[in-house]
């Protein structure tokens, strides 16, 4: 079995399970006073400390979620909600996660006014036409750090710069899910106000994920209870896995340039090998800016469904497209909005390496193509 | 990669697709189970079998349990080009739709074929019941053992290649049998309602699906009696099914149904029950199981899936239409339905079939 699935979640890193294990037999509840509770809150509050110095954040910058896709809600939602005085505005990009598209597209149906800025076909957005999206009403701007799909690598840093100049007041938040192990990550160099991470595609658990809420940001919580987390998410945290997803930040931080060397070169080997195996296949994305660990590429006459089942029987993971709830692929909509034709958009497969991916994973994908292709093709 | 035969299943959830997954991997088959999505987005009609969302779960829950991969195929670009523009167009036309028979003939027994191969499976499964009779090398069309639960009526397009490749695991059983089965094989899914709802018409609203889809076919116009004399007003020729007699806001004394629908001049024509005998039909957009039979040849005909047999003798026959003549007097024929013809030797055996393109009253045939 190959596993070049990592953009949809990673193997558990035997080091933070170990954590995990251990933080699970103190079973303290943080917030209370006693020594059962001390020793899960000097827990709970290392593990901010490894999360916070692998973000470039302060520890008391670091909220934790049940994952990315909550981390992102209570960046669009509670800012949206905390600054509805200051306007009704809403800006991200064409090519977000979901969890911010349909978070965005929420906040629309609530009477917020929102922009979906376009990228060019590299999929990678331009800073001044976010800014232009940016008027006095704006309160907030979303733009992701790398894109799950394609992989291409955002100018979050410019992104900041032009919506300051534009309004000064507007929030930025960035969806940095996919950036986190991949890239190094400075939230302050960024210049963002708001950035969301998720454990699990680092090599920790699930259901586990952080905000960075920069000093002194306003944000309303999604979730009112005991006041946990600074009153920004209440519930008893999961300190175990949020434990786990400590050390696994502080070794993605530690390894990745070594990490995104080594999957670089193994990302340029499937590369290779693909274009030589099926020489018509079409690299989606802008090669150069792009994460070191992920390929995209449209098979022409062949649907991406149909590759999928056919690798998977192989006994290769991969990805295509975006699998709706019932498990259905639709047409990736960042390969629609970076200007892919749609029959190519159905076509189309993500590879995505990790920290366990090997030689052997990658050319499995190469020995196994040229029959799944020409079987695709026939179905077709 | 096993050298067992590989078999694909069309799994919708239900206990009859289940079913016949579980009796396939019990027979041998390296099974695939699989699920249409026919449907953009979520699904139009949560009551119906076919590609909801809790139905995928089921669906995947069942595949799980039998430990055979499952997948769901989006076919609702190439189900909304076909089938539903058939449907669409097919009301618009005055005449009434098969969407079921569509999908078979279009999507199920066609484009997932397609996919079969691309897996190198050559086996095809669903949970029709129906029965298909290998002996003597040649594949033949049977209805379900179970007739109270037949479904051959909407399979009459499968000709002897397809049939060559397909499975119905379930067709030689009652459905307590099938339930049975469910539960000795530890399948949750024994409970599940069938589904008799068109998929993607919203809770069975059909009006509602008309007056949105097909304005024309909702426009109001005379409603006339046999002599063209206007005897009310319609709301639409796509609200009316020859045949039909609820719903005609008439109250004439006597019960009258929907004898003629006619979309180019925007009329319905109702009268007496007498005024729906036909005596001969015409059926196109054939397709025979093995050979079509001759000019002279006695079968029997059925124009509704639920309903009995009438005998007939085959007056015409070309390779795309034929022309039969009833022995004796059939009620309500709808054009755009199913004319499937079974074996007048062999009762069970399916012919073939085609879509009726008109009839003829008694009248026509003196």
């Amino acid at each position: 079995m190959h596993y070049l699935d990592h953009a949809a979640t990673t193997p558990l890193r035997p080091e933070a399970a170990d954590a995990m294990l251990e933080a699970s037999e103190h079973f303290g509840n943080p917030s209370s006073v006693h020594a059962f509770g001390r020793r899960a809150r000097r827990a709970l509050e290392d593990a901010r400390d490894r999360v916070a110095a692998a973000v470039g954040a302060s520890p008391s910058e670091v909220v934790f979620t049940a994952g990315g896709t909550e981390a992102d809600n209570l960046a669009l939602k509670g800012a949206a909600d905390k600054r509805r005085g200051n306007g009704d505005h809403v800006v991200a990009t064409s090519i977000e996660h979901h969890a911010v598209l349909h978070a965005v597209a929420w906040l629309g149906s609530r009477g917020m006014r929102t922009t979906l800025v376009d990228v060019d076909t590299t999929g990678v957005v331009d800073p001044g036409s976010v800014a232009e999206a940016v008027g006095r009403s704006t309160i907030l701007v979303s733009t992701m750090a790398v894109n799950n799909e394609i992989g291409t690598v955002q100018p979050v840093a410019e992104v900041s710069e032009a919506v300051r100049a534009a309004n000064p007041r507007a929030l930025v938040h960035t969806d940095a899910v996919q950036a986190l192990g991949n890239l190094p990550v400075d939230v302050h160099a960024w210049g963002v106000d708001l950035a969301a991470f998720a454990a699990h595609k680092i090599g920790g658990p699930k259901g586990v994920g952080a905000l960075f809420v920069r000093a002194h940001t306003p944000l309303e919580p999604l979730l009112h209870g005991g006041g946990q987390e600074r009153g920004l998410r209440s519930g008893t945290p999961n300190v175990a896995g949020i434990v786990g997803f400590g050390v696994a930040c502080e070794l993605a931080a530690k390894e990745v340039h070594e990490k995104a060397e080594r999957v670089r070169a193994l990302r340029d080997r499937l590369l290779a090998g693909v274009l030589a195996a099926v020489p018509d296949a079409v690299v989606n994305g802008d090669l150069e800016a792009r994460a070191p660990n992920n390929l995209n590429v449209s098979i022409p006459g062949a649907e991406g469904e149909t590759l999928l089942l056919l690798l998977d029987r192989a006994g290769i993971a991969c990805s295509s497209g975006s699998a709706c709830a019932s498990g259905a692929l639709d047409p990736s909509h960042v390969l629609l909005a970076i200007g892919v034709p749609r029959p190519l958009a159905l076509g189309s497969l993500r590879f995505s390496l990790g920290a366990t991916s090997t030689e052997e994973d990658v050319d499995a994908v190469v020995a196994a193509l040229p029959d799944v292709v020409a079987r695709a093709r026939r179905a077709a | 990669m096993s050298g067992r035969p590989k078999a694909v299943v069309a799994m919708s959830g239900g206990v009859d697709s289940s079913v016949a997954a579980a009796l396939l991997v019990e027979q041998g088959f390296d099974v695939t189970g699989v699920m249409l999505k026919l449907w953009r987005g979520e699904a139009a009609n949560t009551n119906s079998g076919c590609c909801n969302l809790g139905a995928a779960e089921d669906a995947r829950r069942v595949a799980d349990a039998l430990d055979i991969p499952f997948y769901v195929f989006n076919f609702a670009e190439r189900f909304e080009a076909t089938v539903i523009r058939d449907f669409n167009d097919t009301y618009a036309s005055g005449r009434t739709p098969n969407p079921c028979v569509r999908c078979n003939q279009w999507i199920k027994f066609d484009a997932l074929l397609e996919r079969a191969d691309a897996l190198g499976a050559e086996v095809l499964a669903t949970g029709h019941y129906a029965r298909v009779d290998r002996r003597g090398g040649r594949p033949a069309l049977l209805r379900g053992a179970d007739r109270s639960k037949d479904q051959s009526y909407v399979l009459w397009m499968l000709d002897r290649r397809r049939l060559e490749r397909v499975r119905f695991p379930v067709g030689d059983m009652t459905k307590s049998e099938t339930r049975a089965i469910a539960s000795r094989v530890g399948l949750g899914t024994a409970r599940k309602p069938d589904s008799q709802e068109i998929c993607f018409v919203r809770a069975g609203d059909l009006d509602g699906y008309v007056a949105l889809h097909m304005p024309e076919a909702s426009e109001p116009g005379p409603l006339v009696d046999g002599s063209g004399r206007r005897v009310g007003t319609h709301r639409g020729v796509g609200r009316y099914t020859v045949g039909q007699r609820k719903g005609l806001g008439l109250s004439l004394g006597v019960p009258v149904y929907v004898t003629g629908i006619d979309a180019a001049a925007n009329s319905v024509t109702v009268g007496a029950r007498e005024q729906l005998e036909v005596r001969e039909l015409v059926a196109r957009d054939t397709s025979f199981v093995g050979a079509p039979p001759a000019a002279g040849d006695r079968v029997l005909v059925q124009y509704r899936a639920h309903g009995d047999t009438t005998p007939a003798r085959v007056r015409a026959i070309d390779p795309a239409s034929v022309h039969v003549v009833f022995d004796e007097p059939a009620y309500a024929i709808a054009p755009g339905q199913s004319a499937v013809f079974y074996s007048a030797a062999r009762p069970d055996e399916v012919l073939g079939g085609g879509f009726v393109a008109r009839t003829a009253a008694p009248a026509a045939v003196a």
